[in-house]
């Protein structure tokens, strides 16, 4: 639904910064309340605090206006003779933003403050009932610098992976895949991982666990520094023979020689299971499969246990089926969602994993990584995309979005191509044309 | 038993050395009628050399209707009705004048896909938008298309006279529930525009004429920031009230998300009956998908999409816009949820004006059967 009769022209827009920008639109979903006012430290520091959402939008002035009025737009109409009413709201947000933090108390609703009162009660009634199970924190576990990067064809320098990683760290991502110990024969681009490990040791801010394939690369990946590791077995017994050319069962046996190992050095181990909805072998996996395998790596000393859609065919329909039946023998605070945006399916699955009571997700910036099995095709999910939809929902996640969207745009200026976030897109596109006008 | 056989096969296969495509030519077909043995409902999609696999189709809506912890999918409608928008929300931002016969066959594609609604054209002023100055011509082309309805967008008595005469049945008319929306886009208030839809709406229920109402920047508004739910709910029930069959919520710049759909959709449920609502999403923060969820979650059963996600966002130039059918529809196949939607053919309908536009398609679900087909030829 464009313009129809006058499209509404970038000339027309007030000139905002990303920030701005991001503040506007990043999500809806918290507003400050009174109380709130005058933390904007917090959100600046860009750590220890809910995302920077746009709970900045108002200003004090706004929350005034808008407090229990049932259609505050016809202030506005009234106003618009004098024609000051549509320029006031972007002068307020850039004087404002310094000054609220974006703290959300509760995951109170965006416009429930707005609302009238006659609707309030019916709100709260119906939006628990989608929203109750949804946790109130989640945790991203970054995976571009390893599964992102892993399938380039360019040999991406150490200096810009560790940049990487150092950005994304500074945006508040807990946790960061930080390379792979597999044989460089099989994954020339993470060749330098005793490198990588070398350059990022001083970091203290996040996790950055390493793929180990076996006990040598588990060995090899703890002389370098590394202080958390993950494997990866297979919930499909043909993708397991053509992707680590052996059985299920003679992976989960490696692998438990890794855990053994890990035990003695009180290394932590994450594992991961591949093909959980579908295989590009088999087709549909059973997810009593998924919970066999899940149970044995959960069983054998993983700590957390992330469940990937490899080729990312999985809808909801199929995701929740595949979620009960691994929930019934692990925990789900011991669980992670994988998901690949191949078919543009994976924020409706992390949509209903959360609303399961998952409460962490693996993404990758930019989008980085396609997807192996259907060329052009995409693969990770956009952690920026994740972002945004988890700040919609009031959930936190301790990422500061500006900052994330620069990694994304550092890393895909490197590459030479475009993000594979829309949101990072999204939010680009508007600042760019936005200067233009300058 | 149909897995232990399946296993002999890959091991056997395995041991000749086969390739990842002689894997996929020798397993479709095998995968394909195991899964059928499972779940009747299953409608299986495939070429006539069966080589590529239709993942969308492997849906577990048996299973989930028997799972009692199911409760997130659990009052999911069984039906969802899909407002195909391509041909005219999608098609009047190009830029490059499409020929008015590649939209007759546009629209015809659609229509043998299975949809049942496809907006065809606008008779908006050929003076903004260009692209749709032949809706004329349009009109006049498909007035023997049976099988499916065509409403048309119109902005006044003008454009309805002007659409009736030229054979539409159905028409849409949209207000925004920013003023500021209103009044950059239409060049008049939210009040002036009810007023002259008003008489729209009079004039077509003279006529027996079906009028949706599209209600514009239902969560975010490019220059007001976020919109009050409370003023959505005021603007759909005017549309409603005022005599529209059907009001489409459309999030036009996709700011929304779950967190702010459902308040929207909570106030506006108040005040129009769930079965006269749709949603409009745009995907220009990639969050078209769950929030339609969300919406079906709460029980709304139409959704507006275009193919191939034709139709970029004005308001960011390069971002993406409509969500795409055949992303939509694959979800929805994945739900169990009846469309209707042959997701084979409405592939090329995308194919086919992506085509026309040399550009790839904007619905991932799309790149990646295109892909997995080009790969199993190899």
């Amino acid at each position: 639904m464009s313009s129809l009769e006058e499209p509404l022209g970038f000339d027309k827009l007030p000139s905002m910064s990303t920030i701005d920008r991001i503040q506007r639109f990043s999500a809806g979903a918290c507003r400050p309340t009174v109380d709130d006012m005058g933390m904007g430290n917090c959100w600046i520091e860009g750590r220890g605090c809910s995302t920077s959402n746009s709970c900045d939008i108002f200003s004090s002035e706004d929350y005034e206006e808008y407090k229990g009025e049932a259609f505050p737009w016809r202030r506005h109409v009234r106003d618009a003779s004098e024609g000051e009413a549509f320029n006031r709201r972007p002068k307020s947000l850039s004087k404002n933003r310094m000054k609220f933090g974006h703290v959300c108390k509760s995951r109170n609703l965006p416009d429930q403050h707005y609302s009238s009162k006659c609707t309030e009660r019916g709100i709260r009634g119906i939006t628990n009932k989608f929203l109750n199970g949804i946790p109130k924190f989640v945790k991203i576990v970054e995976v571009g610098p390893r599964d992102g990067l892993q399938n380039e064809k360019n040999i991406v320098p150490t200096s810009v992976k560790v940049e990487l990683i150092r950005r994304l760290v500074s945006s508040g991502l807990p946790v960061v895949e930080a390379t792979s110990f597999v044989s460089p024969k099989w994954v020339p681009q993470l060749a330098d991982a005793k490198d990588v490990m070398k350059a990022v040791c001083d970091i203290e801010d996040a996790r950055l666990p390493v793929l180990t394939p076996n006990v040598k690369g588990f060995e090899a990946a703890v002389a370098a520094g590394a202080k958390e590791v993950a494997i990866f077995a297979s919930a499909s017994e043909s993708f397991s023979k053509s992707n680590i050319n052996c059985s299920i069962e003679e992976s989960l046996a490696r692998y438990r020689a890794v855990c053994l190992a890990a035990k003695e050095h009180s290394v932590p181990v994450r594992g991961y299971v591949s093909c959980v909805v579908g295989c590009p072998v088999e087709g549909a996996i059973p997810p009593s499969k998924v919970a066999y395998v899940a149970k044995e790596l959960y069983d054998m000393g993983c700590f957390e246990i992330s469940l990937g859609d490899t080729i990312g065919v999985g809808t909801p329909g199929a995701v929740i089926p595949m979620l009960e039946a691994v929930m019934a023998v692990v925990p789900a605070e011991k669980l992670a969602v994988h998901f690949h945006d191949t078919y543009g399916q994976s924020l409706p699955n992390i949509l209903i994993s959360l609303q399961m009571g998952i409460s962490t997700v693996d993404s990758s910036v930019a989008g980085l990584g396609g997807c192996p099995y259907a060329k052009g095709a995409s693969g990770n999910v956009a952690t920026e995309d994740v972002v945004y939809m988890l700040n919609g929902l009031g959930v936190k996640t301790n990422v500061d979005l500006a900052k994330l969207m620069l990694a994304g745009e550092f890393i895909s200026n490197h590459l030479g191509r475009q993000s594979g976030s829309k949101t990072a897109v999204a939010l680009c596109r508007v600042t760019a044309d936005a200067s233009k006008i300058r | 038993m149909i897995a232990a056989r399946r296993l002999d096969k890959i091991s056997r296969l395995m041991g000749s050395r086969a390739t990842p495509s002689a894997f996929l030519k020798a397993f479709n077909k095998e995968s394909l009628l195991w899964i059928e043995s499972l779940n009747p409902k299953v409608r299986l999609l495939g070429n006539d050399d069966g080589d590529a696999v239709r993942f969308s189709t492997y849906h577990y809506s048996s299973n989930c209707n028997h799972s009692p912890t199911n409760k997130v999918l659990r009052n999911l409608p069984a039906h969802v009705k899909i407002v195909e928008v391509g041909p005219r929300d999608g098609l009047q931002n190009e830029k490059e004048i499409v020929p008015t016969s590649t939209k007759v066959q546009l629209i015809k594609m659609l229509v043998s896909s299975g949809l049942t609604v496809v907006e065809a054209t606008s008779f908006v002023s050929p003076k903004w938008v260009p692209q749709l100055a032949d809706a004329k011509d349009v009109m006049d082309a498909i007035q023997n298309i049976q099988g499916a309805r065509f409403p048309v967008l119109i902005p006044n008595l003008k454009g309805f006279e002007a659409a009736v005469s030229a054979g539409a049945k159905e028409v849409a008319i949209f207000a925004s529930a920013s003023e500021s929306f209103s009044k950059s886009n239409i060049n008049c208030s939210i009040e002036d525009s009810l007023a002259r839809f008003r008489d729209v709406v009079s004039a077509a229920r003279e006529i027996s004429l079906p009028v949706r109402g599209y209600v514009s920047c239902v969560v975010g508004c490019p220059v007001e920031g976020i919109v009050p739910p409370s003023k959505v709910a005021y603007v759909a029930k005017q549309l409603f009230d005022m005599g529209c069959s059907e009001i489409s919520l459309g999030d036009t710049i996709g700011v929304g998300t779950p967190g702010t759909i459902i308040p929207m959709l909570e106030n506006v449920m108040n005040v129009v009956p769930i079965d006269n609502l749709a949603v409009h999403f745009h995907d220009t923060y990639g969050q078209a998908l769950s929030n339609i969820l969300t919406s079906l979650q709460m029980g709304i059963s139409t959704v507006d999409s275009s193919v191939s996600g034709l139709g970029g966002c004005p308001y960011a130039k390069g971002a993406s816009g409509n969500v795409a059918t055949e992303d939509v529809v694959y979800m929805l196949n994945g739900l169990g949820i009846e469309t209707n939607v042959d997701l084979e053919k409405l592939l090329l309908a995308g194919d086919f004006i992506c085509k026309h536009l040399r550009r790839p398609p904007s619905s991932k679900t799309a790149v990646a059967l295109s892909s997995k087909k080009a790969n199993s030829k190899l």
